[in-house]
């Protein structure tokens, strides 16, 4: 046993630091660093810069275009581009969609739609939840009725995140009324340009556009959109949440954060001094940092464990990392909307979603309030935390 | 110990209420948060009509209606002026102007002027004493130069009472000045915005802005113990508002538990959430007693123990409201998380309040650097 990164891990760490730093364009760098939202446009050109040296789609098979590194490398290569300030690939392309269509498409399928994914030649968004469908996500509604070599589908999902920028939606649907709820449901690959969608804002806490509804009125869907087979959606949706929940730790981010917020008390004035030397804010940083170092470790111990044993993203012990992981982006947040004080207090939300508008206040602190607030929905959003500790304790605790 | 409102003060509470039920639900606030003002000047005659703008008179009024008013705009979330014009610069304008301000003072009663506090600083974070704004004697006129930020209601305001150094260094808490100004004088450039809660802020650069010997109120240089009072009355009113925000909130959550359905039943059913509400009950209850204390204390004639006092609030308002407003979001999922639905709003302005007059931390600094055995004074 050994917990230190070897000379090789390390060596893979400077090539990985050295190339973000040399190849992330510098307008998005600055965007990100500042907690402001990158564009449409920025989020595609980035994937591209990656996808161009091969490190898009890591985590994918590497016959479509994975790298093959194992749990430490994968690891090291994302704190890296939080750490950079990079924006991450396209989640619901890269974690979410694409390891769906390589574990259950069929040939042509991936041939036809993997190289789109990686480039983001499709940005994809993702149709799951609906109106009464949250929590209980097997409650969905949204019906696909067989015409032929096609689907109908009617129905309404909800808090689709980045519809509006999206060509392309993954969405689950019921095509099977009479069956065990969670038997009855199919995966399906919707274009967001078909007939029959429409897609309405929905505006969150932080004053920010992330969310909509999207209503699907006798949408026609060809039945070669269908990745696996009919009626086993459900099986598939439970598969990609897995990847979900790994992903929404986003440990390297909280830390990037930890050490904006330290940086940044620095600047600010509290007690004679700086908010720095404040014996309470530098515990108060100490001991998130302790926690994020433990979580760390629990993240690689639980992957490498996971990858040996289940070969899965289906293991209840994710769960752990999920619930942790959502808390310590929050609490992070929150100690940088602390050291903002009341330069927070301007609500600009065209400037966060980096709209080209004067600022308020320090440039450092006017996302810090938009950030904290979107971050309320870590625990919300991919599984509630709630939802997680059932998970823990039916499946791990069995009670 | 007496918990019980008086007979004048059920009268206020129970006017207050009135308006808020007729004129204030979420889609009427709404709309006056929409206008050019951000905020309703009919509502604004009303609070006039019903005696509520003559508060900061102690004669009319003390904390305790204070208080009372408070809560019940914390309740609706209330976008006017009050605290900023009213409970701050109506108080501070009485205690130290004199008779010869009584014209304003009958002017803000009456709803016909507004004024806004406009103490705080680009670089003073927290620290009450910590004024950089200059003002220089010249010919008996006074020049202010500096900045001012994030003042309440600084956008609207046609009067600013703005705190300026007369002497000392930065933090002195001696050597501070208030001066009354025109918000339309030559050389006062305000940019206004909306803050995260909906409410109108200001940030001000004074450039050689002149006072005349008028408009000073009390004796420039002496100014601090009034403005620490102010801030004191200032936590004590926000202490009820975010009572009655938590109160509407955490109704407003245990209502959706019970309405909401997900795998077959209302998610009321399942104990996680209902411990959850319970524990935010809680907090509410600890919040609200320390708001009484407030209310108790802020006629506290010792500086040092009124301040203490209003440390330990905004400590338990800071935490209950962060807590309430944080379980609220979680509870309601993804709905808590639009602006479309009112818990949101709730949760902006609790967190808005805890960038005020201080934030938790900063107040348990200042308790934890009092020594003794015990550190708070008994109501
Ligand atoms: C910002 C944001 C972005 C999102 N993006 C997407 C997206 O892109 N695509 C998509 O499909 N969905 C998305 N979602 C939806 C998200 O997955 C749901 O909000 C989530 O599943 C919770 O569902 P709900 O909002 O209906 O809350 P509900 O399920 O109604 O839950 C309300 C409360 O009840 C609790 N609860 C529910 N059941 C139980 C139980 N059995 N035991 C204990 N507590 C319980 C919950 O934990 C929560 O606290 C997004 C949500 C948000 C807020």
């Amino acid at each position: 046993m050994d917990l230190r990164y070897s000379p090789e891990e390390q060596e893979f760490r400077g090539e990985v630091r050295e190339f973000f730093r040399s190849v992330l364009p510098r307008e998005i760098r600055d965007k990100v660093a500042l907690g402001r939202l990158p564009s449409r446009d920025d989020i595609v050109r980035w994937q591209r810069i990656l996808n161009a040296r091969g490190w898009a789609v890591t985590q994918w098979a590497p016959e479509w275009g994975g790298t093959g590194w194992d749990t430490v490398r994968q690891y090291i290569f994302r704190e890296e581009m939080y750490l950079a300030d990079a924006p991450e690939p396209l989640s619901t392309n890269v974690t979410l969609v694409g390891p769906v269509v390589i574990a259950f498409g069929n040939e042509q399928q991936k041939r036809h739609f993997l190289p789109r994914i990686a480039n983001v030649d499709m940005f994809f968004c993702q149709g799951f939840s609906e109106p009464e469908a949250g929590s209980d996500l097997a409650a969905l509604r949204t019906r696909a009725v067989r015409d032929g070599d096609q689907y109908i589908v009617t129905g309404q999902k909800l808090w689709t995140s980045y519809a509006h920028q999206a060509d392309w939606m993954f969405c689950l649907v019921r095509t099977d009324e009479s069956a065990r709820k969670q038997d009855g449901i199919s995966y399906l690959l919707i274009d967001m340009a078909s007939k029959g969608v429409t897609v309405k804002p929905v505006m969150t806490l932080d004053g920010g556009h992330h969310v909509n509804e999207v209503f699907l009125n006798d949408v026609q869907v060809p039945v070669t959109n269908r990745i696996g087979e009919e009626n086993r959606g459900w099986h598939y949706a439970k598969f990609l949440l897995g990847n979900e929940r790994i992903l929404t730790g986003r440990i390297g981010l909280s830390k990037s954060r930890l050490r904006r917020a330290r940086d940044l008390a620095a600047r600010v004035p509290a007690g004679g001094s700086t908010l720095a030397a404040s014996h309470a804010f530098r515990e108060k940083a100490a001991a998130l940092e302790v926690e994020l170092k433990a979580l760390e470790i629990t993240t690689l111990r639980v992957l490498d464990e996971v990858r040996r044993q289940t070969g899965t993203a289906q293991d209840p012990k994710i769960s752990i990392l999920k619930i942790k992981g959502s808390e310590l982006a929050q609490a992070t947040a929150e100690l940088l909307l602390e050291v903002a004080g009341p330069h927070a207090l301007p609500r600009q939300e065209d400037w966060a979603s980096g709209a080209d508008v004067a600022c308020i206040g320090p440039e450092w602190a006017a996302t810090a309030a938009p950030n904290y607030l979107y971050l309320r929905a870590a625990t919300i959003f991919g599984g509630s935390s709630e939802i997680q500790r059932n998970i823990v304790a039916k499946n791990i605790l069995g009670i | 110990m007496d918990f019980s409102l008086n007979k004048e003060q059920t009268m206020i509470k129970d006017a207050v209420e009135r308006l808020m039920h007729r004129h204030y639900t979420f889609a009427q606030r709404d709309t006056y948060a929409r206008g050019a003002a951000g905020w309703s000047e009919a509502m604004w005659q009303r609070y006039s009509e019903v005696g509520l703008l003559g508060l900061f008179d102690s004669d009319v009024g003390g904390p305790v209606e204070a208080m009372i008013v408070m809560e019940a705009f914390g309740h609706s979330l209330v976008l006017e002026p009050f605290l900023a014009a009213v409970l701050l610069c109506g108080r501070a304008v009485q205690r130290a102007g004199g008779g010869s301000h009584a014209e304003l003072l009958q002017d803000i009663a009456a709803g016909r002027l507004l004024m806004a506090f406009a103490h705080t600083e680009p670089s003073s974070r927290y620290e009450l004493s910590r004024v950089a704004t200059r003002a220089t004697c010249k010919d008996r006129r006074w020049i202010l130069s500096g900045a001012k930020s994030a003042i309440m209601h600084g956008d609207c305001a046609r009067r600013l009472l703005v705190s300026a150094r007369v002497a000392g260094e930065p933090a002195d808490p001696s050597g501070i000045g208030l001066f009354l100004i025109d918000a339309g004088s030559a050389g006062v450039r305000r940019t206004g915005y909306t803050t995260q809660d909906g409410l109108r802020a200001a940030d001000l650069v004074l450039d050689r802005v002149e006072v005349v010997a008028a408009d000073v109120l009390g004796p420039p240089g002496a100014m601090f113990p009034l403005i620490q009072e102010l801030a004191d009355v200032a936590i004590a009113a926000t202490a009820a508002e975010a009572v009655g925000a938590m109160q509407a909130l955490h109704d407003m959550t245990v209502a959706y538990l019970k309405t909401r359905r997900q795998f077959g039943v209302a998610i009321g059913t399942f104990q996680a959430l209902q411990h959850r509400c319970v524990d935010m009950l809680v907090e509410l209850e600890q919040a609200r007693s320390m708001a009484l204390y407030a209310a108790m204390m802020a006629s506290e004639p010792d500086a040092r123990s009124r301040s203490a006092a209003m440390s330990a609030v905004k400590v338990q308002i800071t935490k209950s409201s962060r807590y309430v407003a944080q379980q609220a979001i979680q509870l309601h999922g993804g709905i808590g998380m639009t602006t479309e639905y009112a818990a949101s709003h709730y949760f902006l302005r609790l967190m808005a309040m805890q960038a005020r007059f201080g934030d938790g931390a900063h107040h348990l600094n200042a308790l934890a650097s009092i020594d003794g055995r015990e550190v708070l004074p008994a109501a």
